[in-house]
């Protein structure tokens, strides 16, 4: 090795200051570093919830009365667009994707990302197509009325005659996320596959980087689907091409399945990752093993395989003949088989173990409790005379926000507590986290339960104005969902005065097994100046066993590094 | 830390590095690979939505449309089947290390792209139907057109491989991206044996 010259020294990946993190600057540079990625990605997708937040808040504004008498009825149909699309292609994919960046390679014990360029580039088009889709604010005719589906014919209409209309810049911001998150799923499923360190099996990886490769998966062979659908939809709208619209013969319905069949498994690519942190941060704060480790990470896999057969029953109403419905039933339910193993094990786990009720597992339980609700609901949406009965409803809304916001966001901010000493070298605040929790977790079933009885009595979504038999459901969820408004501030105030404040972190504030935790924190350039050789499953808790093969070369790299 | 703590850990970090060198190459080609999976599902997506119109469709030709000619794109077919085994011929000399014969047979696959290319542009010339006559029209358009897009793509990033090839000793250890223009190669052929099945032997 002795004819290593000059040249691989120096480092090849553009770096502000090598190896220094503490240079802030670097956040706000087209860096490599998978770390400095990861944190971009989070700080800009919770730019956009907050965005997305914004406008629910103005829809719950609206929805507090039920007249129409806040915004103009075609605002309100924008504003609920736009918020769905924020809150999936903005907020929810960017975020997940900036927790895996970040702790993808860390725990499998990898200098970087297969791919540090491409994932610069990945990173970069989110800004872009943010500004694409806000921009829509600005056009003639406001942006896109269509609903997050942009089903046809609603989306074909184009009253103001112009090429560039809201539609239109909606169709570019969704495919330009869809091309990010390609780029993005290559490089994570590339990386899991390729670049774990010696004696990290498949079986001895942490379960967030098996629920993220499962739902990787799921971006590789959905999203082509969505971008055919969306392509073709384009045509029509641009040029005038008649494949979705009925009156030129087209099908609008071959649209839904395209649509469906990527966007419900898009819910997998949300909740799964979210599994991952669950699995992650029960044995951290219960000091127990994950129980059934190989079920919970094998049943990632099991999800994202029925994932790909399931997505016909948003379409129970849309003309589907009888067997067909019947088919889609069966698949849907079997879904609560894997993730029934899940919640099993995590309750197991938690079971007779040394509860430590910090905020990040205060947020994982809540998170948890909100999700078993979640799937309840979803059991019964699953049943075709029932969802025939509430299509359309709030009770659908009802559902998929306590996926959404009460079990997936609840899992974020779990994640974000739980590693952010590890990213920014700071501990948080755990009074104000604390708060934040309670919030959260009071505002999410303020706002969201009363949507399912709102729906049982059959109040219809995406409506500017009801009846007034409804109105005292809907003042509770509009009070919830102000009350959600509120509970970001904390949030807010507790990342930012940590991070320039806070007490400084050790390199493992939770005692927690995994070899992000062996480096300092916030860990160096790198991540392992040497990598490690990894000789036992993770989640020993009180087994005393040795995670990587020399525990003296581990102290001796966290005590160079530190 | 001090500085020679820094020096040292550098030192082995670079020491890494070189053995990763050989790796990285292999890396980009398995993520070549998953991308070009991830590709066909558009593929996938556009026959499916063509096999449901034309099954379903009330009026499928367009008026005064009799159906596609098959003989020129026939002849096209077998010259784009062909350069797969020519691009192949052309990686097997890059193999054995003889550049003149690399850069031979792959500049036949190049013309060979191009041909199909240029009879493409021939045969949507001649056509009397457009891309907003219907749902032929528009699915006859629309993968045609997305399959043109990628040919055109393949001898794109041929010429660049081509180009490659004259920098001393570039193809010297390993070849990631001749391997992955070929691989591509390969693909665009196989969807468009699907897509000729699809579009003018099924009419």
């Amino acid at each position: 090795m002795t004819e290593i010259s000059l040249e691989a020294l120096s480092p090849k990946r553009e770096q502000p200051v090598p190896g220094e993190p503490e240079n802030w600057r670097r956040f706000f540079s087209f860096s490599t570093d998978h770390k400095v990625i990861g944190i971009q990605y989070i700080v800009v997708a919770f730019v956009f919830f907050l965005i997305g937040g914004f406008l629910a808040m103005i829809i719950r504004g609206e929805l507090i009365t039920p007249e129409a008498d806040l915004v103009d009825r075609t605002v309100y149909n924008a504003l609920f667009t736009m918020h769905g699309t924020i809150m999936l292609f903005m907020w929810t994919f960017p975020v997940l994707n900036g927790l895996a960046n970040y702790l993808v390679p860390l725990q499998i014990g990898a200098r970087d990302m297969a791919f540090p360029r491409l994932n610069a580039v990945a990173f970069w088009m989110v800004p872009v197509f943010g500004v694409i889709l806000m921009a829509s604010f600005l056009v003639p005719g406001g942006p896109s009325q269509s609903g997050w589906w942009a089903y046809p014919p609603v989306s074909l209409q184009n009253p103001t005659g112009n090429l560039i209309n809201g539609q239109f810049l909606w169709i570019l911001a969704v495919a330009l996320s869809g091309i990010s998150s390609i780029m993005g799923a290559v490089n994570i499923v590339t990386t899991i596959i390729r670049m774990r360190a010696p004696g990290m099996t498949f079986f001895k990886m942490p379960v967030f980087c098996w629920a993220v490769m499962a739902a990787q998966t799921i971006q590789l062979f959905g999203l082509p689907a969505l971008t055919a659908g969306a392509v073709m939809l384009l045509f029509d709208l641009s040029v005038g091409t008649s494949f979705f619209d009925p009156a030129t013969g087209g099908d609008p319905v071959l649209y839904q399945h395209f649509f469906w069949f990527y966007s419900h498994p898009a819910v997998y690519v949300i909740i799964l990752p979210v599994f991952g942190v669950f699995s992650e941060l029960f044995p951290v704060y219960a000091r127990k093993p994950l129980f059934g480790y190989k079920f919970v990470a094998v049943s990632s896999f099991v999800i994202t395989g029925l994932s790909a057969i399931v997505w016909v029953h948003h379409m129970f109403a849309s003309g589907t003949p009888g067997w067909m419905r019947m088919l889609f039933m069966a698949s849907t339910m079997l879904i609560s088989v894997p993730t029934g193993v899940k919640i099993f094990a995590w309750v197991a786990t938690i079971w007779g173990g040394k509860i430590k009720l910090s905020t990040p597992m205060l947020f994982a339980l809540g998170g948890l409790v909100n999700f078993l609700f979640a799937g309840i609901t979803g059991i019964m949406l699953a049943a075709v005379p029932f969802d025939i009965h509430v299509n359309n409803t709030y009770f659908v809304v009802g559902h998929f926000h306590y996926v959404i916001y009460g079990a997936a966001v609840m899992g974020i901010y779990a994640a974000i507590y739980h590693w952010f000493p590890k990213m920014t070298g700071r501990m948080y605040y755990e009074g104000l986290g604390k708060l934040h929790f309670v919030l959260t977790f009071v505002g999410v079933n303020l706002n969201f339960l009363p949507m399912h009885p709102a729906g049982l009595m059959g109040m219809p979504r995406r409506v500017a104005s009801y009846d007034p038999e409804f109105a005292y459901w809907n003042v509770l969820a509009s009070l919830g969902g102000f009350l959600l408004g509120v509970s970001t501030l904390p949030f807010l105030l507790n990342m930012i005065s940590s991070w320039i404040l806070g007490e400084k972190a050790p390199a493992n504030p939770w005692r927690a097994i995994g070899l992000e935790w062996l480096v300092s924190s916030p860990p160096p350039h790198e991540n392992f100046a040497v990598i490690p050789t990894v000789v036992s499953e993770p989640y020993g808790y009180g087994k005393n066993e040795p995670l990587i093969a020399s525990q003296m070369a581990s102290t001796e790299l966290t005590s160079e590094l530190s | 830390m001090s500085s020679v703590n820094l020096d040292q850990s550098l030192n082995s970090a670079a020491t890494v590095h070189a053995a990763d060198h050989h790796e990285e190459g292999e890396h980009r080609l398995f993520g070549f690979i998953v991308f070009l999976l991830s590709e066909s599902v558009i593929f996938l997506s556009f026959f499916v939505g063509y096999i449901v119109y034309k099954t379903s469709a009330t009026d499928w030709l367009p008026a005064g449309v009799e159906g596609l000619e098959v003989r020129e794109p026939f002849i096209n077919t077998i010259v784009l089947v062909s350069s797969s085994f020519v691009i192949y011929i052309a990686e097997r000399y890059l193999h054995k290390e003889n550049l003149w014969g690399f850069r031979a047979f792959w500049l036949l696959t190049m013309a060979m792209g191009s041909f199909f290319l240029y009879g493409q542009a021939v045969e949507w010339m001649g056509l009397d139907f457009g891309f907003t006559d219907g749902l032929f029209g528009g699915t006859f358009y629309l993968l045609t057109g997305f399959h043109g897009l990628h040919v055109l793509t393949g001898v794109l990033l041929q010429g660049i491989m081509l180009g490659r090839s004259f920098i001393p000793g570039n193809y010297d250890d390993g070849e990631v991206g001749v391997a992955a223009t070929s691989l591509f190669w390969h693909f665009v052929d196989v969807i468009w044996i699907i897509l000729f099945i699809l579009i003018y032997v099924w009419q």
